[in-house]
């Protein structure tokens, strides 16, 4: 009938309305008393009484709380994840990056032969301003020392900021993401829940313990 | 026998304090007393009394521009499935405050080319109508700045100056856009007058008289029941007549830039802002005031509030077609007035004749039972029109031959001269 499809236009955006916004306010929004006592876990009223500061705040409307989309565990950001105790200084990641950027410099170490040919890690410089995040320098390390990280954050003001140095690998959260990991996303790991993943339960071939290496050698010989 | 506006308690208690009226009203004095300034001075406590009540209405038709922006912007995101403004204050509730104070700080342009006395003009020429309309509508019980015999005649007059703004702020920019949003301005307004003003004439007939104050006091039924065709009429012609979605082709967004406004900014272009919502609102406020009965209701709100409680469903309609419905083509626009709504408005007036002839005073009852002839009357005659107009029709260009596409020609035909 004529003049009805008006009335649908009508019906369509009150859908809208009662549905209510769609929009994620990253990084964050603003909340009402309400909201700002169920993001501390306190009842509106307990709040209220414990702290009247913040709890006046929200009901002004000033009160922020983290407003993010959930990342998936395989979500790979712009920062890398690299565990310094499994690097054998091989430099197969600097070898195997299509764009160079990977840059490591080693020195001979005090571990005896016997125990494995590891370097000291001198320079271990990723210059994620030129990195195109493949992933390949992830895929080839032998030792699954080097992971993509989680984290996606990571704007500066300078180009030279972007270069992630072999102290600031160190001194990273380690929440590698499960990207090409296979072994990690069977753990049930999730880098988002904030866990720090410990440097012998990040790799494929776990080296055994003594227990099992006497097992292995000495009783069932 | 004192001034009208000694209905509403807060002017009659600055008026009495100030003169020693005689008014019946006025014999309990004011606050502060009675009589303040001596005998024969009753007009300057009369001139003191309407500057008061002018600063008042002014400054809240103003502040409720701000809140109404905030509203809409709030409503239109809901609807579109955003959050609209919610950083600035509680909810937003800043935004439109942070928006004028930028808009009082930004540089204003006037360009080269342009004609500066007419460019300069025309902000302030658009500020003009909307608030001299403020002057007749009664916004409560004795709330008005003006009870002017002629009312609806002046309402209908003043807001038609804003085509005057709205051309001379097209023709002083010396800019094409602005040029054509003015001159479809100009065509949409001169035709919507036509309608606006015929739809009213059922309620006069009933009214029996011109003055806002008397319509509204003569509302035992809502108009809105009883001239529901003149209230369909007179709304989609006001929505049209205020530049408003979905009959905005004078400033056209996707179309023109930003239309007649184009080359304003600053103040100026706030100004303009300013005039269309406070236009929208006291549109609002007139439909209100003509078809909802005014600030009549149950006594427990006092008038006023009536008043602005029956005025939010009005522009929560109006913005909710806003968001709902696309812009018209201006020719479907005008196709719509001359051919649609002027007939509608026209069966209108002949119905309404013919009624006020039959029940030349009418009871209650009788208003009750003219509602729902009249209803039956909006169902037919809307059925009538539209399905004259047909489904995809209105405002489709048509041949010479009646086809609205020429046809196909038939191989080796020669081109030309087919009639």
């Amino acid at each position: 009938m004529i003049g009805l499809g008006l009335f649908n236009g009508l019906v369509v955006t009150m859908k809208a309305a009662i549905r209510g916004p769609v929009t994620v306010q990253y990084p964050d929004r603003r909340v009402g008393l309400l909201g700002a006592a169920r993001e501390v876990g306190l009842s509106p009223f307990q709040f209220l009484i414990k702290r009247p500061k913040d709890a006046v705040k929200a009901a002004a409307g000033f009160a922020t709380v983290e407003d993010k989309v959930k990342q998936a565990p395989r979500f790979r950001g712009q920062d890398f994840n690299w565990y310094e105790e499994r690097c054998t200084g091989c430099a197969s990641c600097a070898k195997f990056c299509p764009l160079g950027i990977i840059k490591i410099e080693t020195s001979p170490s005090a571990t005896l032969e016997s125990e494995g040919e590891v370097y000291n890690i001198d320079v271990f410089d990723i210059d994620i301003g030129r990195c195109m995040f493949c992933g390949i320098c992830v895929e080839v390390c032998p030792y699954d020392a080097l992971h993509m990280g989680s984290g996606f954050e990571s704007g500066q003001y300078e180009r030279k900021d972007l270069v992630i140095t072999v102290d600031e690998l160190k001194a990273k959260k380690k929440t590698p993401s499960t990207w090409f990991r296979p072994q990690m996303e069977a753990a049930g790991y999730d880098p988002h829940s904030g866990e720090d993943r410990p440097w012998d339960d990040a790799g494929r071939h776990e080296q055994p313990g003594d227990e099992k290496l006497t097992e292995r050698w000495v009783n069932d010989r | 026998m004192g001034p009208n506006f000694l209905d509403n308690s807060f002017f009659r208690n600055i008026y009495c304090n100030l003169s020693e009226s005689d008014d019946i009203r006025c014999s309990g004095g004011g606050w502060l007393g009675d009589g303040l300034l001596p005998g024969g001075f009753e007009w300057l406590a009369f001139l003191i009394t309407a500057i008061v009540m002018a600063m008042v209405l002014i400054n809240l038709v103003l502040g409720s521009v701000l809140i109404f922006i905030w509203a809409e912007r709030r409503l239109l995101g809901r609807f579109q499935s955003r959050s609209g403004p919610n950083r600035w204050g509680p909810y937003g509730t800043l935004t439109p405050v942070a928006d004028a104070i930028k808009t009082l700080f930004k540089e204003d342009i006037v360009p080269t080319a342009a004609d500066r006395w007419v460019f300069n003009a025309a902000p302030i020429i658009m500020m003009v109508p909307a608030m001299m309309v403020l002057a007749v509508i009664p916004w409560g019980t004795g709330t008005f700045l003006a009870d002017l015999n002629i009312g609806i005649l002046f309402i209908i007059a003043i807001t038609s100056l804003s085509t005057f703004a709205i051309v001379m702020a097209g023709w002083g920019s010396q800019n094409r856009y602005a040029m054509f949003g003015a001159m479809r301005a100009v065509a949409m307004l001169i035709s919507y007058e036509i309608p606006m003003a015929l739809s009213l004439i059922g309620v006069l007939m009933l009214a029996g008289s011109l003055s806002l104050v008397s319509v509204v006091n003569a509302q035992d039924v809502p108009f809105i029941l009883v001239q529901p065709l003149g209230f369909l009429v007179f709304f989609i012609a006001s929505v049209a007549e205020i530049n408003r979605a979905p009959f905005d082709v004078a400033e056209a967004e996707s179309e023109l830039g930003a239309g007649y406004h184009s080359d304003y900014s600053g103040m100026k272009f706030g100004l303009f802002v300013n005039a269309e919502f406070m236009a929208t609102i006291l549109s609002a406020a007139v439909i209100v005031a003509v078809f909802l009965s005014g600030g009549r209701g149950w006594d427990f709100i006092p008038s006023q509030g009536w008043f602005i409680i029956k005025m939010v469903p009005v522009l929560f309609f109006i913005v909710w077609t806003r968001a709902s419905w696309p812009r018209l083509r201006i020719d479907q626009i005008l196709t719509f007035a001359w051919k649609g709504l002027i007939i509608l408005a026209f069966i209108n007036v002949a119905v309404s004749a013919i009624l006020s002839f039959v029940w030349p005073d009418p009871s209650t009852a009788e208003l009750w039972l003219m509602a729902a002839i009249n209803f039956g009357v909006l169902i037919v005659s809307v059925l009538a029109v539209g399905s004259w107009f047909g489904p995809g029709t209105a405002g489709t260009p048509k041949m010479a031959h009646g086809d609205s596409l020429p046809r196909p020609r038939p191989a080796g035909q020669p081109s030309g001269g087919d009639s």
